[in-house]
Formats: C-alpha cells, structure tokens, sequence
C-alpha cells in the first residue's frame, strides 16, 4: 500500500482546488482512502503528467479488485472455514440466530458469507472500519488462518 | 435451493444450501471448500468394470459376490464413508459370508470411541460445546484443516447460550501438537508444542500439576493445568495424534479425563459416518471394529486391516469408500496385488484403479439419503438432493446379499 507523501510527490503541487479538495495533499489523503479516484484531478490527466498518472495507478492498482471501501478477499487462499463470518461484529449484531452462532446466515444483512467455498463480501459500507465512528477492526482478519482477508 | 447435509466431514453440516439446474449441482452455499467440492462430486466417476473391462453394474455385482463366495477368508473394509443402512447391511453380508469387517477407526479413533460407548469418558455434543465450554484443548488434532468448520460452527468462534460475549473474552482455547498447525496459528497464545510421541509424558505431568504435585516437566505445563483447572466446562478435542501416541495405553487419557470433572471427551473423527460404523458393530457384538463372524463375532487385533494385509491372511477384500492404496504404507498394501480386490465408491481411486471389480455408487448425502452419526454420536438424516441412476451403497450391499 502506497504512502499518502509517495502520491503527493506524484501530484501537481500547485494546490489549483480543481479536485475539489483545498490542497494536492489533501487530495493525496482522498485518493489513499478512496473517497477520490485520480481522474478527479484534471491537471494531472494533462499529457505533461503522463508519467506521473501512470504511477500513480500503478501505486493504486492493488485494490483495484478490492471492495470500495479496500477489503480484499484472497479466494485462492479462502478454505471457507467460515470463522471470519461469525467472528465479524456486524454479522453478530445483524444475523444473531444465525451467523452470529456459526450457521449458515439468516439473512442478506451480513458482510461475509460463503459460496462454493469461498468467502465473498458484500454489505461492505457496514464494516466497523468505515464511517462516522471508526474503529481499526481486526476481528475478521485475526481468525483467519491463512491471511485470505486483508485491507488495503 | 435444497437443503442438504455435507458429507465432508464428521461435523455433518446441515446448513447448506444448494442451487440445483437441471439436475447439476449450480452453486453451494454455506459449505467450506471442502464441503463444496464434496458436493460437487468427483472429478472423474468410477465405472462398472470386471477384470479392468467395462460391464454392467449387474454383471459386476453378481461377480463380486462369486468372488466374495468362493473365498475361505474374505474381508469387508471401508465403511466411513456409507450411511448406517449401508453399514447395517454390510454387518448382515459379513455375518453370512462369515468374513471379517473392520473400517479404518482400526488405525484411526476405534480405542476412544470405544471407550466412550463403553462410557469410561464423559463427553457431550458439539451443540453443549457450543453453548457452554470455556476451555477448548485441541490435542494432536488440526480441527481447522481437518473439519474446516469446527472452530467457526462450535467450538471457537460462535456465541452461546452461556457464551455470549465473543470468542476473546469468554472461551480459552489451546493446541498440543508436534507442529505449528493451522489451529496452533490462531491459538496463537496457548500452543504447546511436544516432541512426536511425547503426549503421554505430558498426560502424566499433567496430572502432578493437577494434583499440586510439581511435575518434572517445562513449566508451561503449570499454566496449562491452570487453565484447565479453572474451566466450568472444558473439551478435549483428541485427535489422531493423540491416539496414535497413546495407543498402546489408551486408558491413560481415561487416567487424565477422570481429574478433571469438568471436562469432555471428544474423539476428533474424519470420514463422516466412521462413528455410526463403529456405534453400528458395538451395537451387534461389543466390539467397534475388528471382527470375524464364525458363527458368532469374534474380535481379534488380527482382523485390523493392517494386520491382515501384513500377515497375508485374507484372500479377497471389498473395499467401500475408502482408499487404502493411498492411505495405508506401500509394504502393507502389497498384498492387494495377489488378492482379488472388489472397490465400492463414487469416485476413482488409486484402489479403484486396481480392482477386480469395480461398482460405482451414488455419492451419498448428494445422491443418495440415509442417516449419519456425526462425530458426537448425533443421528443426522441425509436427505438426497439430486435424481440420479447411481445405486446407493445400500442398494449394492442388498444386490450382493441378493447374488449370493
Ligand atoms: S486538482 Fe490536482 S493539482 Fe489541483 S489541487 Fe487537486 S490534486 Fe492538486
Ligand atoms: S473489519 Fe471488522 S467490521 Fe469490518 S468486515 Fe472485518 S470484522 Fe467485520
Ligand atoms: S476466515 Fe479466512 S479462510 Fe476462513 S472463510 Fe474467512 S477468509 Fe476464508
Ligand atoms: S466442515 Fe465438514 S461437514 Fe461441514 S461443510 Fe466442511 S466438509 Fe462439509
């Protein structure tokens, strides 16, 4: 994952607001945490830049297959043990009866569920990690033995 | 959607949700990978075949029972992966053609789950454990590769009538083992590591430490004797491991379970119906395995199916579902190129590839129904999901009862 000064220095440094954002860092912030994407910034879609744009999608291709919100889920390593969907506070809280005891969830309001095998995310806005109260939640990623989730 | 029982494993999953499209399995919702794939059925499906030609499954049946017939010492082996109608029915055509019948808890758990028909350990089910346990000890058992949804389905992970708070606060639990397991990796602060066969001197330390004794052993083994003491209701998860180690003096574990009060005893099984073989033979003769029908069961450590193989003492074997080629060591197994092999299972296998007969089935749970004994000794019902022409294991076991 890329560090918001490495895309700052690839950004135009001249602060024109055009983004939207007030500064090229603040711009930088967005861009990490995804609320922008680089289109968003048109001096650096100007030809001069091209090498710039270029890295800087490189930096940010990573969680190109990611969720918006940046969970990534490794299907090739996923055995689908299933110990992420009932050790997730969201499913507890929203599928008590069912993800919340280790069955087979209730209903469409959990994050994680399994199918042919695999865990697939969805209801993603959920998670503890975005939003007003955030919270650095690792409880999805702690059970899992083989490091098939991951943030980016 | 159907719902249907995984027969993956032993932990029976009930709670899976299958889209079925002209009669193909679509998509598999809420089985692990394992289970998934279980469900999906094999890769490539074994064909009716007599002396490696191709023949109707008729034909084939009716020359697995000459062959079953014509022989003075047959062996019935396999059994794990049948229902308990198959396996009722195997125990009658063993007793008729006075064969020997064994499964592979002969090399696997047979001494515990003996012992906890026999009552000698207190256990419970995996719904209690869900519910109650505090204090979860995986020895010699990888529960989380083994069957994939123990930790997240009941033991580990979910909350509980009594367990409401969440794996962190309200369940403790540890892994003995020779190796850093997958279970071991999210136990991650309670993993004991011995050296391979050094479970009994850890029981016996274990049991100073318990009695206030101060053990001759690492110290670790007074934390660990503190967080069992201080369980309200414990498990040991006792794997293959553990049994193996302690094979030559099961009753030690016996020794272990009867200090601590409130713990159970859980043998950690594999093939998804090995205990309700084993509940099936104890019902008929006393014994789980091991058995020659004379007139009467006889039990005998010669009727392990590694014994026999390595004494030469059988001269034809029926194999139903299961693998021994793949799962027993080379120098055992060779005797199955001079005996005629009869191979009973959905899929190809490497026995399959070596038998004189061959019978295809249906896969059972997906093709075929019935019922189950999941590892805590619960009956679970399969219901078959999928129309197919497969013969399930205990229609073939009455067609050779039949031909005989
Ligand atoms: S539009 Fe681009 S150059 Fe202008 S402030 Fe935003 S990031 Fe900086
Ligand atoms: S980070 Fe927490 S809230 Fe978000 S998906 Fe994982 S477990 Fe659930
Ligand atoms: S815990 Fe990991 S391996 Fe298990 S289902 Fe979740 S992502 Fe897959
Ligand atoms: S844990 Fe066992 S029974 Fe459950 S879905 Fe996986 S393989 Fe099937």
């Amino acid at each position: 994952m890329p560090t918001v000064m490495e895309l700052y220095q690839l950004l135009p440094k001249t602060n024109c607001k055009k983004c939207g954002e007030s500064t090229c860092m603040a711009f930088a912030v967005a861009l990490l945490s995804r609320k922008k994407n680089i289109q968003e910034c048109p001096p650096v879609l100007e030809g001069k830049f091209k090498e710039q744009k270029d890295k800087l999608e490189s930096l940010l291709l990573p969680a190109a297959g990611a969720e918006e919100t940046g969970l990534i889920v490794h299907p090739e390593l996923c055995t689908g043990c299933g110990n992420c969907v009932v050790a997730c506070p969201v499913d507890v809280a929203n599928d008590p009866k069912g993800a919340g005891i280790g069955g087979a969830p209730t209903n469409d309001k959990v994050i994680f569920r399994v199918l042919d095998g695999k865990v697939v995310a969805s209801n993603i806005k959920e998670c503890r990690r975005f939003g007003m109260n955030r919270v650095l939640c690792y409880a999805c990623i702690d059970p899992c033995p083989t490091g098939a989730i991951e943030f980016v | 959607m159907v719902t249907c029982t995984c027969t993956g494993c032993a932990l029976l999953c009930e709670d899976i949700d299958v889209i079925i499209e002209n009669n193909r399995v679509k998509e598999v919702k809420n089985a692990c990978r394992r289970g998934a794939a279980r469900i999906r059925g094999c890769v490539n499906r074994l064909e009716p075949s007599v002396n490696k030609k191709q023949a109707d499954i008729d034909t084939s049946i009716k020359k697995a029972a000459e062959i079953l017939k014509n022989a003075r010492s047959p062996m019935l082996f396999g059994w794990g992966n049948s229902t308990c109608e198959a396996q009722v029915k195997g125990i009658e055509l063993a007793k008729r053609l006075n064969a020997i019948i064994d499964d592979n808890s002969s090399f696997c758990q047979g001494l515990l789950i003996e012992r906890i028909l026999k009552k000698k350990f207190r256990t419970c089910s995996l719904e209690d454990i869900r519910n109650r346990a505090d204090v979860l000890i995986y020895w010699g058992s990888d529960a989380q590769d083994s069957q994939p949804r123990h930790l997240s389905r009941f033991s580990y992970f979910p909350r509980g009538e009594h367990r409401q708070h969440g794996y962190e606060e309200d369940r403790t639990a540890a892994v003995i083992d020779v190796r850093e397991s997958s279970t071991a990796k999210i136990c991650k602060g309670h993993f004991y590591r011995i050296p391979t066969g050094g479970d009994r001197e850890l029981i016996l330390a274990l049991m100073d430490a318990l009695s206030g004794k101060v053990p001759k052993y690492d110290k670790r083994v007074l934390e660990l004797a503190g967080i069992m003491k201080k369980a309200e209701c414990g498990a040991i998860f006792a794997g293959i491991g553990l049994t193996y180690s302690i094979k030559d003096d099961p009753d030690i574990l016996v020794a272990l379970a009867d200090k601590l009060p409130n713990f159970n005893i859980m043998p950690m099984v594999g093939h998804y119906n090995m205990r309700g073989f084993n509940e099936n033979l104890f019902k008929e003769t006393g014994f789980v395995n091991r058995i020659r029908f004379e007139g009467r069961p006889v039990h005998n450590d010669g009727y392990a199916v590694v014994e026999a193989l390595r004494q030469k003492s059988i001269d034809a074997l029926l194999v139903i579902g299961s693998d021994p080629l793949s799962s027993l060591p080379g120098s055992i197994v060779s005797h199955l190129a001079d005996i005629p092999v009869i191979c009973i299972d959905p899929c190809v296998t490497l026995t399959s590839r070596i038998a004189a007969v061959t019978i295809p089935c249906a896969v059972s749970g997906v093709e075929s129904g019935g019922s189950a004994v999941r590892m805590d000794g619960r009956v679970v019902e399969l219901p078959g999901i999928i129309e197919n022409n497969h013969l399930s294991d205990q229609e073939i076991m009455t067609g050779l009862m039949e031909a005989l």
